[in-house]
């Protein structure tokens, strides 16, 4: 069984456009466990500054477990623990003195289901920008994070509406210009289009793809084609059958992860032979 | 058994018809019947007590039984002004006292420290509070702040009110806070929310409707009582407010204490003046209930 520490994507196939190599994000995970259940080993792999990186992997493989690492989000589940280092342009997120308060400000996140809060469509947009106490010219942030979001012409006349009048993919939209409203390092998306219908989706992968000029994206996905569509980078993950724990297989250029995978169970997988 | 490939039999379509004289028409219309008539005598009583309350309690209605004091003996007019003006304030005394520390408890018990062993003792402790007979907060009272302060009082009342409005205020708050989506509280984490700041801009507003049904029906329930008032607030025949002097620290008029004393009256003008005031009270009740009721359906959509 193969349980190896991919290597970072300019190893494996030196890209043909010189790839300035820049990682925002070094996730070395060894152990990560909730409670006794070891739930992800051996899994390490940058996330490079300025470009989507998709994780794919059957369902139970740890991608969002991963995912979450990213911004201490799994710190508020009980039992949870990290033998290995995440670390932010650098600096281990993960160490004694760092607040993982501070931590989620820099890290955006937009969840499988939308998840407006109890109030209206502006004050969604705001949230961010006023818990960190930043209220000066919140009117054209706001316009401007839903105008990234291609929400602003469908929502510019009911700001004052609830958020929840809005559509599921309006919603899933708001929730990430509520996202970007405070300019994050980086944008966390776990499967951001299960939800949606397949216009709605593809709205949210146009906007990625436009979102990846000013952001780095990190998107789990069970959608092959999405990963094919967006992501520059693709990592793949997969389940250990005996111990139910979850590793990274591959991790590289998403047209090499496609189209020449070092791995079998790569091949396997991208070629839809298991799930 | 081997399947004959025979062709299919004719289908006899009169099966199909209602036969209500079948063994299981029979008994299923008389269980519909039986169930049906007792839910109808189920609510008999209520609607007869209305029905009574309102009949016996607008006769002696009048402008009066609102401004004025209650009556002496065979005297015409008079009211129980002050006793609603007691209820109500020894309501908001209560309410004062046991909405924030219930909702403050109901944060702990259901976001904080859900699992822990204190949150364990709080529930208990709450639902055994909850069936408390509501005479032993009267004496709990009576202990507390009326042999304390060696007079009974209103205030005394409102903090006997007040043990029997927390736990009904802590549940349901604590139940309406567990309603919100485990993933809002995520989201609002992944915002870099702190603890405090999750709980007043997600958790409290989105939970709200609930909290506010529960507060209002804590609230209705403690309109009613007159066992802890007996024994805390007693009575009084006058103003809560005198030459202009809120009077929390003496005996106070309540409407169930009102409609306690003065329907045992021989005097038949005192035992109107009970029905009358027992009328007010169910409408203030039933309106509690009701604004309770729709509020939760408007703000819940």
């Amino acid at each position: 069984m193969p349980t190896l520490t991919a290597q970072p994507p300019h190893a494996i196939k030196p890209p043909k456009t010189p790839v300035r190599h820049d990682p925002i994000i070094e996730c070395e995970i060894r152990k990560l466990y909730y409670g006794d259940f070891l739930a992800v080993k051996n899994s390490s792999l940058n996330i490079e500054k300025g470009k989507i990186t998709a994780f794919i992997g059957p369902s139970g493989c740890g991608k969002s477990t991963v995912l979450r690492c990213m911004n201490r989000l799994n710190d508020i589940v009980r039992g949870f623990r990290l033998e290995g280092r995440v670390a932010m342009a650098g600096q281990d997120i993960y160490a004694a003195n760092v607040d993982p308060v501070s931590v989620r400000r820099h890290i955006g996140m937009v969840f499988q289901q939308p998840t407006p809060f109890v109030m209206s469509v502006y004050d969604n947009v705001a949230f961010g920008l006023r818990i960190n106490r930043d209220k000066h010219d919140l009117d054209h942030r706001v316009e401007q994070a839903l105008k990234s979001a291609a929400l602003w012409d469908e929502v510019k006349d009911k700001l004052k509406k609830s958020a929840l009048s809005l559509s599921g993919g309006q919603q899933q939209r708001l929730c990430i210009a509520r996202a970007i409203a405070t300019q994050p390092q980086v944008l966390l998306m776990d499967e951001p289009c299960s939800a949606l219908d397949p216009i709605s989706t593809r709205r949210i992968e146009e906007l990625m793809v436009e979102l990846r000029k000013s952001y780095t994206i990190v998107i789990v996905t069970h959608n092959l084609h999405q990963a094919m569509r967006v992501a520059d980078y693709t990592a793949f993950m997969y389940v250990d059958k005996e111990s139910r724990s979850g590793y990274l297989v591959e991790y590289g250029e998403t047209d090499q992860i496609f189209k020449h995978p070092a791995e079998e169970y790569t091949r396997q997988y991208v070629c839809g032979h298991f799930s | 058994m081997s399947m004959s490939p025979a062709t299919q039999q004719e289908f006899d379509t009169q099966s199909l018809f209602y036969n209500r004289w079948k063994s299981r028409s029979l008994r299923n219309s008389l269980m519909n019947w039986v169930s049906g008539s007792i839910a109808l005598i189920a609510c008999l009583p209520l609607l007869s007590l209305l029905g009574m309350v309102i009949y016996r309690g607008s006769r002696a209605l009048s402008w009066s039984s609102f401004v004025e004091l209650p009556p002496a003996p065979m005297q015409e007019g008079g009211g129980f002004g002050n006793a609603m003006v007691g209820t109500i304030t020894m309501v908001s005394i209560a309410a004062l006292l046991a909405v924030p520390s219930g909702i403050l408890t109901a944060i702990f018990l259901a976001f904080l420290g859900p699992d822990s062993k204190l949150a364990e003792a709080v529930r208990f402790v709450a639902r055994v509070l909850s069936g408390l007979p509501s005479i032993l907060a009267g004496v709990f009272a009576y202990a507390m702040v009326v042999l304390v302060m060696k007079s009974y009082s209103a205030f005394a009342g409102g903090v006997a009110l007040a043990v029997l409005m927390l736990p009904i205020i802590l549940l349901t708050a604590e139940q309406s806070m567990r309603m919100v989506q485990a993933r809002l509280i995520e989201a609002a984490v992944g915002m870099g929310c702190t603890s405090a700041q999750v709980v007043r801009r997600v958790l409290l507003p989105t939970a709200f409707p609930g909290i506010l049904t529960g507060v209002l029906l804590a609230v209705a329930r403690a309109a009613g009582e007159t066992a802890p008032l007996l024994f805390t607030a007693l009575f009084s025949n006058y103003w809560l407010v005198q030459e202009g002097q809120l009077k929390l620290a003496e005996p106070t008029a309540s409407l169930a204490v009102f409609i306690f004393n003065f329907s045992g009256s021989a005097f038949d003008n005192l035992v109107e003046m009970a029905w009358s005031g027992a009328l007010i009270l169910v409408l203030m009740i039933l309106t509690l209930n009701l604004s309770a009721q729709l509020l939760a359906k408007k703000l819940q959509r």
